[in-house]
């Protein structure tokens, strides 16, 4: 019987634009006293997510609730890791090869420093490294949870990222947002929309 | 009283759109419906609009009172759409959920340079619950002379809980 948890290290990665906004809808839903302290990880060319990611947990912080959590760094800071994007859109096969790596081992150093006990993905390709370096730590004995959900866009098909994280096992819980998907996809979980 | 069409495209470029717009056809439809006034947002594309409003002004007010008005971005939309009685956008999630949630008349144009255009197939997916109509640039006056706004179904909000409940249980938090 697993021992029930009192905090979750949580670490976010915001994927921009329509990503994050599902993101930060689900968090919005979520207990942030149960997922604390929480990590974002935004890509190097998000120029908004890091922002959002602060503007979010400042608005919890002075939510109605009144009620004491730590997102937050004791310093009073969102904590928000940024990582390289493996491939630019146009980018050359020789030197994605060279950036997927560099973004893997970023994506590595993130993980083993933060040591997430759960991983919030929902794509697009920036999550693929954190997920691999979550998946790698597993395998090492840690405890690591990822969780990813299909954007709300996705209505038939699987968006690459979902392919690749529902096609090796990767993920330990995947969301879908439509029933049609769900049923081409019996190992996902149709469980609601976030819009 | 005003009625206002409020046209967007969101972050990236959708100029098959802004040049659907921009054009006597769809102004004179619009005139035929009712509206009063048309506002565009048109992003980052390189089509100025040049048809409907004299070349190098942002807005003008046309015989039979169609005032236009277009910006390229604004930081944020949600009192234009507030405002709007019809909104015709680009299909990306965020501007249809939006329309969705306040509950507007839409007519949302999938843009096809986008990859995999996954837009057209939430586009017509909606579409095809009544909750707007789908359209493309060169329907779009036709799917503005067919829109019947009584129609349309309202969108219930989805709600995310199902999806917490679930990760809740995953972590080995009891049901609360």
């Amino acid at each position: 019987m697993e021992e029930r948890p009192r905090t979750v290290r949580t670490l976010i990665v915001l994927g921009s634009g329509g990503h994050t906004a599902e993101l930060l809808a689900l968090l919005e839903q979520m207990d942030l006293k149960r997922y604390s302290p929480r990590t974002y990880v935004v890509a190097s060319t998000d120029r908004m997510g890091a922002q959002k990611a602060r503007t979010f947990e400042a608005q919890r912080e002075s939510g109605s609730s009144g009620e004491q959590f730590t997102g937050m760094k004791t310093d009073g800071r969102t904590n928000v890791c940024i990582i390289p994007r493996s491939r630019e859109v146009g980018q050359s096969y020789l030197t994605s090869v060279w950036t997927t790596l560099v973004a893997l081992w970023v994506a590595f150093s993130i993980v083993y420093r933060e040591v997430p006990q759960l991983v919030l993905v929902n794509g697009p390709g920036t999550c693929i490294p954190i997920c691999i370096a979550a998946r790698f730590f597993w395998l090492m004995g840690r405890r690591t949870r990822i969780v990813y959900t299909e954007s709300i866009a996705r209505v038939s098909s699987l968006s690459l990222s979902g392919k690749i994280l529902y096609h090796l096992y990767i993920a330990d819980a995947f969301f879908v947002q439509w029933i049609e998907l769900q049923r081409r996809f019996p190992r996902s979980m149709c469980c609601g929309r976030l819009f | 009283m005003s009625r206002t069409v409020l046209v967007t495209v969101g972050s990236t470029k959708f100029d098959d759109l802004i040049r659907a717009v921009d054009s006597q056809p769809f102004a004179d439809e619009l005139v035929a419906q009712g509206y009063n006034k048309l506002i565009m947002q048109v992003g980052a594309g390189s089509h100025v609009p040049c048809h409907i409003v004299p070349r190098g002004q942002n807005s003008v007010v046309h015989p039979h009172d169609l005032s236009v008005e277009y910006f390229d971005f604004a930081p944020s939309l949600a009192q234009h759409m507030e405002s709007a009685a019809l909104i015709i956008s680009h299909a990306g999630s965020g501007s249809v959920f939006e329309a969705l949630r306040l509950r507007k008349p839409l007519i949302a144009v999938p843009n096809p340079i986008l990859m995999a255009n996954h837009q057209a197939e939430l586009a017509e997916h909606l579409a095809g619950m009544g909750h707007l109509i789908s359209a493309t640039p060169a329907t779009l006056v036709d799917a503005l002379r067919q829109l019947k706004v009584t129609k349309l179904v309202p969108y219930e909000k989805g709600r995310p809980q199902g999806i917490v409940a679930a990760i809740d249980k995953l972590m080995g938090f009891a049901e609360s």
